[in-house]
This record gives structure tokens, C-alpha cells and sequence, in this order.
């Protein structure tokens, strides 16, 4: 199963793929990096068949912010599912997450059990 | 004109006189009135204006540690993550290297590693230490979003300097205080954010508690520490009185108290953020913090408090 992470920050992707090395070493996950919402589209849209599942996006990145990808994600790949991370935990740009249509939203710093158990249950689905 | 003619008008302008003397005695006092009322009223205003000017300063300190805070939390994060990543890790390579015949080199291995963990464990209590320091941050440049209610302050207060005597008792360094309570009964009730407020008690109590353990170890079992705590009605406002008889605060030091990261406490034990946020705290009840010290006597913190107007 694939999902990608977006992140301004490139260390996310260090934090992630040792987070998670037990089930990318058992090719039970890969995780693909974009460090931005333009980066991420030209991803989702170069492969023939969009593999990717599941996208966790952060919200505060320069450019395009991680609301915007959500609406585009939702028009243009509307099966991938999209869960917010953001440092920002307030109640409007959570609210405004959901009605966009994200599945969940991750405040920062991520609490790597319950993301693991997000994306456990995404295994045990499949 | 007669002589009889004459002297009796010279009684009337006697008299014009007196009552125009009278006037004018009266209008100078009047006026006298009016130019202390205006002296008053522009002492008043000067007050006020350095008030706003010094609400101003904290709203704008505020802002800028609100966004230094948030930037500051996200490298922190890594550091914290990292840290306790690596921790794991560490544990799982020693499992691996349980399953290995004992050798020198595995001896020495598992030792390098248990001082790699414990340093980890110290990155990861240092990271927690600068994240409560960053969340105290935030929580200072919130400022009174908190709604006020009616509240019965002597309660309030009870409640947090015995919260605060247990909390000092059940840390480390725990020194004996007698606590002086001398509270107004006949206090009306006044409109407080209890939360914010009970930081205001709490952070007083504390510094009160610091300052008193200096002054324990400097001079010994002589030396009997004591706090206390006063409420009184005022009329127009209440005040509350909180004094230590510990080392008392030096004169140069007195006007720093208030500055956000301003400490006298060595190392890593104050974060010199308790009384500028308690400073906070009271002006946002629009309050006013007065300190008044004699060396090696007492720190005397006067908090006034408006009542409520109705």
C-alpha cells in the first residue's frame, strides 16, 4: 500500500520512514515524499494508475497550502482519501478540513500511535 | 451733600466692597478647586498613558512571542521525535545483540550504547524542558480570551496558596513556612477569570517560597520563614497584600521584576516568565501591581483590584 506525505519540512520524511522502517521493510507500506502541494499533484498525476491511498498533508507550507491540495485531491482523485497535520490545532481550520472533506486531522506534534493505528486500520481494509 | 448723606454712602461702598471681597474670595477658591481637579486629571491621564504604553510594549511582546514560540516548536518537535526514535532503536539493537555469544567487543558495544541512550534520555528531558517553556510562552501571549465571573476571592485564595504550600512541599527542596492568612470577610465578590487568577496566587506563592529557601540557606534554622496573605476592602477596590519575609529584593533589581525572561534564579530552575505573566494577569482584570521590598526584611506584592461597578 502506498501513501504520501507532504510536508515543507524534508526531515518529516527521515521521521517517517524510521517511524515506520518494521512495515517498509516488510513491504507491508511505502511512503512517497512531496515537500510541497504543487510537488504532490505532479506526483499523484505522473503515475498511470494513481497508487497512492492516502494522502497526509501538512497545511502551512509556502505555495499552495495543504487546503488547497485537499480540494484539488478531492476533485481530481476523489477515491484517495486525505488527513490533515498541522501544527495549528484551532477549531475553524479543523472544521474547515472536514468539510472539504478530509478523513482526519493530526495536530502536531503527530502522535505517531494513533497515526499508526490509522494507517493499520487502512492495512487490515485493503 | 451732607455729612449724614455722605457717611452713609460710604457704608454702602463699605459694603459693595465687603460683598465684592466675599465674591472674589469665593470665585479664587473655586477656581483654586477647579486648577487642583485639572492637576488631578492630568496626573490621571499621565498614569493612564503610561498604562496603555506599557500595555502596548506587553501586546506587542506578546505577538512576537506567540510567533517565536510557534517556529521555535516545530525544530523541537524533530528533536523530541528524533530522540526518542533513536531510543527505541537502541533497544532494539540490544535484543538483536542479546541473541550474539558473549564477546569483549559485544561487552563494549552494549556499553557505548547504554551511555548513547542515556544521553538520548538527556536530549529528550531537555527537549520536554525548552517544550513547557515554549508552551508557558504561548500560553502568556494568549491573554485574557478567558471570560470573567463573579468570584469570591479569599476562597480563591485559600484554595491556591495551600495548593501551592503542597506543591513546594511535595518537590524537591521543601521548606518549612508558617502561612499567615488575614483575610476580609466582608469582601464582595469580585469579577475574576479564576484561572487566570489562581497563576497570579500560585506564581507569587512560589517566588515567595524561592526566595524564602535562599534565605534558609544562607542563614539556617534562625531564621523562621513566613507568608503571608491579606485581603482588604478598599472602597472602590479591593487589594491583596502577598509578603515573604525572605531576602527581600534590591532596589536596581526592583523595576526588572516585570520583564518577560528576567531571573535571579541560577541555572535552570526559573524560566523568568511568573511575573511578568502574573503582571499580565493583573493588568488584563484592570488591576494594578505595586512591589515594595526592604533588603533582608520583606517583598511586599500589592495587587489592587477594581470592584465590580453596579
Amino acid at each position: 500500500m502506498k501513501i504520501l506525505i507532504v510536508d515543507d519540512e524534508q526531515d518529516v520524511e527521515t521521521l517517517f520512514v524510521q517511524k515506520f522502517r518494521k512495515e517498509i521493510k516488510s513491504k507491508a507500506l511505502e511512503i512517497m515524499f512531496a515537500f510541497s502541494g504543487e510537488d504532490a499533484l505532479r506526483l499523484l498525476g505522473a503515475e498511470d494508475s494513481p497508487e497512492v491511498v492516502y494522502v497526509f498533508s501538512d497545511i502551512n507550507m509556502p505555495g499552495m497550502t495543504g487546503l488547497e491540495l485537499l480540494d484539488k485531491i478531492k476533485s481530481k482523485f476523489s477515491h484517495i482519501q486525505v488527513s490533515m497535520i498541522s501544527a495549528y490545532g484551532d477549531r475553524d481550520t479543523y472544521e474547515k478540513a472536514l468539510k472539504s472533506g478530509a478523513k482526519g486531522f493530526f495536530t502536531k506534534p503527530v502522535d505517531f500511535d494513533s497515526l499508526k493505528q490509522e494507517i493499520a486500520e487502512l492495512l487490515t481494509n485493503k | 451733600m451732607s455729612t449724614s448723606e455722605l457717611i452713609s454712602k460710604i457704608t454702602d461702598l463699605e459694603e459693595q466692597i465687603e460683598r465684592l471681597t466675599k465674591q472674589m474670595r469665593s470665585d479664587v477658591s473655586i477656581l483654586k478647586e477647579e486648577r487642583n481637579r485639572a492637576n488631578e486629571a492630568e496626573n490621571d491621564l499621565k498614569v493612564i498613558q503610561q498604562q496603555l504604553l506599557q500595555q502596548e510594549k506587553l501586546a506587542s511582546l506578546g505577538q512576537l512571542t506567540a510567533g517565536i514560540a510557534h517556529e521555535i516548536k516545530n525544530p523541537l518537535n524533530f528533536v523530541n521525535n528524533f530522540s526518542e526514535l533513536s531510543m527505541d532503536f537502541i533497544q532494539e539493537i540490544e535484543e538483536e545483540l542479546d541473541k550474539l555469544t558473549d564477546s569483549p567487543e559485544k561487552e563494549n558495544i552494549l556499553e557505548l550504547l547504554s551511555d548513547v541512550k542515556s544521553n538520548l534520555h538527556k536530549i529528550k528531558h531537555h527537549g520536554s524542558r525548552a517544550d513547557s517553556i515554549v508552551k508557558s510562552m504561548l500560553m502568556h501571549s494568549r491573554g485574557g480570551t478567558g471570560t470573567m465571573d463573579s468570584t469570591n476571592l479569599n476562597d480563591l485564595i485559600r484554595e491556591y496558596v495551600n495548593l501551592a504550600f503542597h506543591g513546594m512541599r511535595a518537590n524537591k527542596n521543601p521548606i518549612n513556612v508558617e502561612i499567615k492568612l488575614d483575610l476580609d470577610e466582608n469582601l464582595p465578590k469580585i469579577n475574576l477569570n479564576a484561572e487566570d487568577f489562581s497563576r497570579v496566587i500560585l506564581n507569587l506563592s512560589k517566588n515567595a517560597f524561592d526566595a524564602m529557601r535562599d534565605k534558609i540557606e544562607a542563614k539556617g534554622n534562625t531564621y523562621k520563614s513566613v507568608l503571608a496573605i491579606q485581603t482588604q476592602d478598599l472602597g472602590d477596590k479591593v487589594l491583596i497584600v502577598v509578603e515573604d519575609n525572605g531576602p527581600g529584593v534590591p532596589d536596581e533589581i526592583k523595576d526588572k521584576l516585570l520583564t518577560p525572561f528576567f531571573t535571579t534564579k541560577k541555572g535552570t530552575e526559573g524560566t523568568g516568565l511568573g511575573l511578568s505573566i502574573t503582571h499580565e494577569i493583573i493588568l488584563t482584570h484592570a488591576g494594578t501591581l505595586e512591589i515594595e521590598s526592604v533588603m533582608d526584611h520583606y517583598t511586599r506584592f500589592k495587587i489592587t483590584l477594581p470592584k465590580p461597578t453596579n
